[in-house]
């Protein structure tokens, strides 16, 4: 399978309404040519439905949808040329698995020799060789997931859609799955849209993330970027964990409880680096950043915030160790340190008064309310 | 697609109509076909009773002449009357037997898991799957030795057996939806079994109850071989004498009965909404 | 202990039912001087009238099973394929006949099929036929008035196998290439045969102890099994013939049954990729 047989896609105000309730609102997306993209979300977000505008199985209310330069929003699904793999992978249970992948080919009119060539390849690369013969209720669910998955890719298609295809494996199966799917997907080249409501997964997997909720695009980026820099509340909220601390602006500076923070100078997202006096934002902290320290030691070295805090409980996690801590204004905030022996000495005890620093850089500052 | 000019129904016929996104109006055909089907289900069941109205001796639809002398025929007719009553008679001791009898073998088997009450509810059954032929003759030869001819009680007694399984299993299929547990709850309350059994299940599954007391009614007020074969001269059903007088011609007499067998079954079917409180599982999984 | 309520019920369908037909069984081995003999059988094998029976029988059973697969299959599946309720509310319409009395629907195609009946006067009316058809007392008749009462016995099991079929399958097959035409007859029509067989298998039995609608429909024409048993006894008072016949009849019903479970547990497991 060549590189050179993917095809961009690229989204432009498709929307979808049942009755008042808006299931995709003007969603404007491109995916790249080759790119492994995810659709992260919640349920209900929209995440599926939008799939199933780009397999052909909804019809937006208004929209465009491209393949490369085909328009194709109005093109009936068994036309599309697109592989999918469905969450209950919809295995047909008459045929055994050789004929399930075998299926694609005989539509496109291969020949039989050309099609148990082509059907033992897809089965190689899914690793199930020898397995052709086996009807469809005497495998397991991974083995079911590859049969699905060499089905979807035996003829060669420009995109793969994949709906929450691992979500019915048990969570051993479904890390190393992960890892096999972006290695497949790296070896075959074409263009893969994903949906999952695993933020995990979607880091794990993708090049680029669409963080989509209430059918409105939240965030498309990196998973870097996603995690360090999100652009809102719901991002931060929804990926990986996170404390806030409400922040307002004054004298040019951005101050929490009337102290000035020390922020990077790196305009973050859409936040105004020279914000106006009174004008309020929230400052989102992930708890590995911040560092817990003695109370009373001075003031911290340049480029670091100290915020004082009393610490609530300490939780041990096996890995790493989680400080629950409250501020002077009455804000929870988190931070998560790795559980190595040293650490654990060190680590404080309830009631105790620390200082919790984090660094200018590490911090991110975000619209007060997300969009809505 | 559509613009917002169209009218409605052709906007409808545009629309996928399934998954695999084939539109209404390439499946019309289809819509026709089934429609038509559904016609030739509902219009000779319900035809009759119009018709019966029809003045004319060949039942025309719709009646040139609307009159009611087949009912008169009917209602006049000392013969047609008393095979009512028997047929009345028979259903109500029918239903009455039949109910609790099934109602008993469905809780005693339906819940248990030993292999004895599978193979028990097997043979309960067997008399909804023997051609009911075979039950009339083998009935009507033991019933000859014994002198059971041509009674009331041999009458009932064959029907019951015809109606306790369609008892069984609609009781049962209630029982499956309904929660043991409750009358283990009641009985470690202080209740007795049979006390439990009356004051937290069978109120439960009262719909079911009364549906199979229905359709253990209808059964036998509709059931023709059986009565054929074991009820005759003064104890004829209503069922028989139809079917002894269709042999020799079409009386159109018999288009008035059928008006009011439907009636029967209708207001059947009402009481069994009315007294079971109207639950959802129950009679439709009857057959 | 719980299995002792059950007594009651059992005791009554061992008493009227399952002894009773012992009995007549028993009939079967008897030769006409009580001797114990398979006379009867070996009757039915060589006497050609025992042939023709047989034979309207299965010819009829057959003729009525498939217009119910012709007519039911296209029914059920646009029932499978409607939402819930209007589905439900259809069924009440398929389920009409089941709770109509059986003579009631026999006696009211007679009328519609007479000489002089709904049918004729409506298609000599409207032009398609000059002189009025013989649909009563006949095979037409019979098989009209017999597929009316089985349709529902085809309908319920197949609709309840498709809405068992995963829409998935369709799906996938659409989006792997397959036309909506293509990919019915290629996923979906495979996957609802389990189904179809047994329902088909169950109405064929049905249809083989069928006696009220061929008595009345085909005025004497139509001897099946059944028919037959019935006139051995009213007419010949020969039991001996009645109850071999009715080894036969009992002994295919209950083979074909057993056939159609089988096919049930085919299905499930053919279902089970879901």
């Amino acid at each position: 399978m060549s590189r050179a047989s993917a095809v961009p896609i690229t989204i432009r105000q498709v929307a979808k309404a049942y009755g008042t309730v808006a299931a995709l609102d003007c969603i404007d997306l491109d995916v790249r040519s080759g790119e492994f993209l995810t659709l992260l979300g919640p349920s209900g977000s929209g995440k599926t439905t939008l799939l199933m505008v780009l397999a052909g199985f909804i019809r937006p209310d208004q929209g465009s949808l491209r393949f490369g330069d085909q328009e194709v929003i109005r093109l009936a699904p068994h036309k599309r040329d697109i592989g999918m793999v469905f969450q209950n992978y919809a295995l047909f249970p008459h045929l055994d698995v050789a004929a399930n992948v075998a299926y694609p080919l005989k539509l496109r009119g291969v020949s039989a020799a050309d099609c148990a060539r082509r059907v033992t390849q897809a089965l190689q690369t899914v690793k199930l060789e020898g397995l052709g013969t086996r009807r469809v209720h005497e495998l397991s669910g991974g083995q079911r997931q590859r049969v699905a998955l060499a089905r979807a890719i035996v003829f060669e298609p420009r995109i793969l859609l994949m709906d929450e295809p691992l979500s019915a494996l048990d969570k051993q199966l479904r890390e190393s799955m992960q890892i096999e799917l972006r290695h497949l997907h790296d070896q075959l080249g074409m263009t893969t849209v994903y949906v999952t409501h695993d933020q995990r997964e979607a880091l794990t997997m993708s090049d680029r993330v669409a963080v989509i909720a209430g059918g409105r695009l939240m965030q498309v980026d990196t998973p870097r970027m996603l995690y360090d820099r999100p652009g809102n509340r719901f991002v931060a909220e929804f990926i990986g964990e996170s404390s806030f601390l409400e922040v307002t602006a004054s004298g040019g500076a951005w101050c929490w409880n009337g102290r000035p923070l020390q922020l990077s100078t790196e305009p973050s997202g859409s936040m105004d680096p020279q914000p106006a006096q009174g004008a309020r934002a929230c400052l989102m902290l992930r708890p590995e950043r911040l560092r817990i320290a003695q109370a009373g030691q001075g003031s911290p070295a340049p480029g670091t915030n100290a915020l004082p805090a009393r610490v609530g409980d300490v939780i041990y996690q096996g890995d790493t160790f989680l400080v629950q801590a409250l501020l002077d204004d009455g804000t929870r905030v988190s931070a998560r340190a790795i559980a190595g022996a040293a650490a654990l000495a060190r680590a404080p005890a309830r009631n105790e008064t620390v200082e919790l620093h984090f660094d200018a850089g590490e911090a991110v500052l975000l619209p007060e309310e997300g969009p809505r | 697609m559509s613009g917002p000019g169209t009218p409605g129904p052709q906007r409808w016929l545009d629309r996928p109509a399934s998954a695999t996104q084939i539109t209404h109006r390439a499946r019309l055909w289809l819509y026709a076909l089934a429609g038509a089907v559904l016609a030739f289900l509902i219009v000779p069941t319900l035809i009759v009773v119009p018709m019966s109205f029809s003045a004319s001796q060949y039942l025309e639809f719709p009646p040139r002449q609307w009159s009611l002398r087949w009912y008169e025929n009917y209602f006049s007719s000392a013969t047609w009357m008393d095979a009512t009553a028997t047929s009345f008679k028979a259903a109500a001791w029918t239903a009455l037997l039949a109910t609790p009898l099934g109602t008993l073998a469905a809780y005693g088997l339906s819940p248990s898991r030993l292999r004895a009450a599978r193979a028990l509810q097997v043979l309960l059954i067997t008399p909804m799957i023997v051609p009911v032929i075979l039950i009339a003759v083998a009935v009507f030869y033991v019933y000859v030795k014994v002198k059971l001819n041509n009674s009331l009680a041999g009458l009932v007694l064959a029907h019951t057996m015809l109606a306790v399984p369609i008892v069984m299993i609609v009781v049962a299929s209630a029982l499956k939806s309904f929660d043991m547990n409750q009358e283990m709850v009641a009985r470690s309350l202080g209740a007795s079994r049979p006390r439990a059994f009356l004051t937290v299940t069978l109120p439960q599954i009262r719909f079911a109850v009364v549906s199979a007391a229905v359709l253990s009614f209808l059964t036998s007020f509709d059931e023709v071989i059986l009565a054929l074969f074991v009820s005759g001269g003064a104890n004829s059903t209503l069922t028989r004498q139809m079917f002894l007088a269709l042999r020799d011609q079409i009386d159109p007499t018999i288009a008035a009965i059928s008006s009011i067998m439907i009636l029967v079954t209708t207001l059947m079917f009402v009481v069994a909404q009315v007294f079971g409180g109207g639950g959802n599982a129950g009679n439709r999984d009857a057959n | 202990m719980l299995l002792g309520l059950s007594g009651p019920a059992l005791a009554l369908v061992l008493v009227t039912m399952v002894l009773p037909i012992a009995w007549l069984f028993g009939l079967s081995f008897l030769a006409d001087d009580g001797s114990l003999s398979l006379v009867r059988y070996r009757r039915m094998i060589e006497q050609p009238s025992y042939a023709r029976i047989f034979g309207a029988t299965f010819k009829v059973s057959l003729l009525t099973t498939a217009l119910c697969v012709v007519l039911g299959y296209p029914l059920a599946y646009v029932l499978s394929q409607l939402p819930r309720r209007a589905a439900n509310l259809c069924l009440i319409a398929v389920m009409l006949p089941f709770w109509t009395s059986l003579l009631v629907r026999t006696y009211a195609w007679l009328v519609l099929l007479q000489r002089r009946g709904l049918v004729n006067t409506w298609g000599m009316e409207l032009g398609l036929w000059d002189e009025p058809l013989a649909l009563v007392h006949n095979l037409s008749g019979t098989l009209i008035g017999m597929v009316h009462i089985m349709l529902p016995f085809l309908v319920l099991p197949v609709l309840n196998s498709m809405r068992s079929i995963d829409m998935d399958c369709m799906k996938a097959a659409a989006n792997l290439g397959a036309s909506p035409t293509r990919a019915f007859w290629s996923v979906f029509f495979p996957m609802s045969l389990p189904g179809l067989f047994a329902g088909s298998l169950l109405v064929f039995v049905i249809c083989l102890g069928f006696y009220v609608t061929p008595a009345v429909l085909g005025g004497g024409k139509i001897v099946m099994v059944s028919n037959q048993i019935a006139n051995d006894i009213e007419l010949f008072f020969n039991w001996g013939a009645a109850s071999s016949l009715g080894v036969v009849l009992l002994v295919s019903t209950m083979a074909l049954l057993w056939l159609a479970s089988r096919l049930t547990r085919l299905e499930q497991l053919l279902g089970a990729s879901r």
